[in-house]
């Protein structure tokens, strides 16, 4: 089988889910990476390594920022032109729209987000988790290529090899489009709880620090808030590390620590991040609900009963305001920040 | 401003969903307009009220879709229309699309398509991307703020990253997500409205278009194992201990 696996990237930082995607593909037969952007070549080199069997790569100054247009047309030439049999894609907010339009292009359907993908017979069958994971289902796709997207996480990574090297292909890129992009800010929340893949949430327990002294002339709530504030800088700071959103329980946002916008667990609205560190947060039900769909689920509380460890598969029974901080710069060295 | 907004009624998220054979059940869970779409609502009365024009909410699926039509109506939406088909019930993504883009041009004259950035149940999140492909309209996903200029807009979209903040000229579809600001709550006008509106329902014949085709299927429902998770207690000499065994454990 001939596959193509597109590797997602931002500003030539690649999502490692797109590593993930093309060992996938490797077990399948023959694995064509496709990198489109401006600059690219390093990518290029890392694909051969992760194990591309060929490296094809559209590079033109009109693929440097992301729009939606170019970046499906491109890969559904590519498809075409290389008569591709599948397709693999990360699950990204990016790749939802390049693999959604490349199927209208190629009269093909997509499989999306997929945490299994097989061959039986000579069909593949994807399984992908629906209504907020509480169901799954099986489904095939009649069209060809096959497009499916990967969600993170959900198979192995391949080591990498760094004597196995090679030359890109280069390929044409198509560049017509009518958005133009004006720039881009990275904010501190940029990310909302909803749209995130990582998450680190804070509770009640982040007002809790009894070595820090509140400034003269507060009083009792206004210190407790202060307290807060001096806990969640600690939570911003592991969720920068890990390119994560901050949230926050109902108890840390009733409480004025953080905004109603942070808050996880609130009905309707349902987290489905890959990771989920929950700190000083004792998980009260609502929480427990909202996180119900987060795939990795890690606890940092004092308390060694609390409900959130039940649900926790990874847990610390100790105080925040250290262990935050040093997850932080283990993650820092281990991710090489 | 013309702008039209695609809703979907799904099963709350509190329900409990169960699988038995190929049907889905969840008992006796409400019905809610999927909570995404309440924000693309949101998004377009903001437009509204920032620029003028009418509101237009729509829906692809079975009779239940009425209500989601009758809650936008409620939060402010000027019409809207069920689109219904006893052929359309084995509809893809790429067949809804193709659905919703004959309907956008029947209503004519859109300026604005927006979409929640996805639902509740299938989750699949492509509609909005594969309707601004069969349109040949320009695709502004995670759009969390826009700005409507002379003929175009200027949104800020949210991505992994942080946010890019992006142009494309009138027509455009566009997929919102929650930083767009709360839904605001049905008024009692509102309500009182949405109960008596004619929701009218357009069929495949009203739209001109034969049934697609079908590309994605489902073969087999799947109930997950129940989520048992036994937690893995870390411990360590120090904090540094604890954190760095973590860190191997969460990127294992």
């Amino acid at each position: 089988m001939k596959t193509l696996v597109y590797i997602d990237h931002f500003k030539g930082t690649v999502q490692p889910a797109s590593w993930e995607a093309l060992g996938v593909a490797k077990e399948f037969g023959d694995a064509v990476a496709v990198i489109l952007g401006s600059g690219v070549e390093e990518m290029a080199n890392t694909a051969f390594e992760m194990g591309a069997n060929r490296v094809l790569v559209a590079d033109s100054a009109g693929l440097a920022d992301y729009r939606a247009e170019p970046y499906a047309s491109t890969l559904a030439a590519i498809a075409t032109s290389q008569q591709a049999d599948l397709v693999l894609l990360p699950t990204t907010t990016r790749t939802r729209e390049i693999a959604a339009m490349a199927a209208i292009e190629l009269n093909t359907g997509v499989l999306v987000d997929l945490v299994g993908l097989s061959l039986e017979g000579d069909r593949l069958v994807g399984l992908r988790p629906i209504y907020e994971g509480k169901l799954a289902e099986k489904v095939a796709c009649s069209g060809k290529p096959v497009i499916a997207t990967l969600r993170a996480r959900a198979f192995p990574r391949p080591e990498r090899n760094t004597s196995h090297t090679g030359q890109p292909t280069p390929v044409g890129a198509k560049t017509d489009s009518a958005t133009e992009i004006l720039g881009y800010e990275v904010a501190e929340q940029a990310l909302s709880v909803s749209d995130a893949s990582v998450v680190v949430s804070g509770g009640r327990g982040t007002s809790n620090n009894p070595t820090l002294t509140p400034p003269a002339g507060l009083d009792e709530k206004q210190a407790e808030i202060w307290r807060a504030h001096e806990g969640f800088k600690l939570i911003g700071g592991l969720a920068a590390v890990l390119g994560a959103a901050v949230g926050a329980s109902r108890a840390a946002v009733d409480g004025g620590y953080v905004p109603y916008s942070h808050q996880v667990g609130q009905t309707g609205k349902v987290i489905a991040p890959d990771l989920y560190i929950a700190c000083g947060i004792s998980g009260a039900i609502q929480h427990i609900v909202g996180i119900r769909s987060a795939k990795l689920v890690v606890a940092i509380n004092k308390d060694a009963d609390a409900p959130i460890f039940k649900v926790a598969r990874y847990g610390v029974v100790g105080d925040l305001f250290q262990i935050v901080p040093a997850l932080a710069e283990a993650f820092k060295k281990k991710l090489g920040k | 401003m013309k702008i039209v907004v695609c809703v979907k009624q799904v099963p709350d998220s509190e329900a409990k969903i169960s699988a038995s054979g190929d049907k889905i059940s969840w008992g006796d869970a409400a019905l809610v307009i999927n909570p995404f779409d309440e924000y693309a609502v949101e998004g377009a009365l903001l437009q509204k009220e920032a620029g003028g024009g009418t509101v237009t909410a729509m829906c692809l699926g079975p009779e239940a879709g009425r209500d989601a039509l009758k809650h936008a109506l409620a939060m402010g939406a000027d019409e809207a229309i069920l689109i219904s088909d006893p052929a359309l019930s084995a509809l893809d993504t790429q067949g809804a699309a193709q659905i919703l883009a004959a309907a956008v041009k029947k209503i004519s004259g859109v300026d604005i398509l927006l979409f929640g950035r996805q639902t509740l149940d299938d989750g699949s999140g492509l509609t909005a991307a594969q309707t601004a492909s069969v349109l040949g309209w320009p695709m502004l996903g995670f759009v969390g703020h826009i700005q409507a200029e002379a003929g175009a807009v200027q949104v800020s979209r949210v991505i992994e990253e942080g946010r890019q903040t992006a142009r494309a000229p009138l027509q455009v579809v566009m997929s919102i997500v929650q930083s767009i600001g709360e839904p605001r709550y049905p008024s009692f006008m509102g309500i009182r409205k949405a109960s008596k509106a004619t929701i009218p329902v357009w069929t495949l014949a009203d739209l001109g278009v034969s049934a697609p085709a079908q590309y994605v299927s489902r073969l087999e429902l799947v109930t997950p194992p129940s989520r048992e998770v036994t937690c893995d207690i870390v411990t360590g000499d120090n904090a540094e201990a604890i954190a760095s065994t973590l860190a191997d454990k969460i990127l294992a």
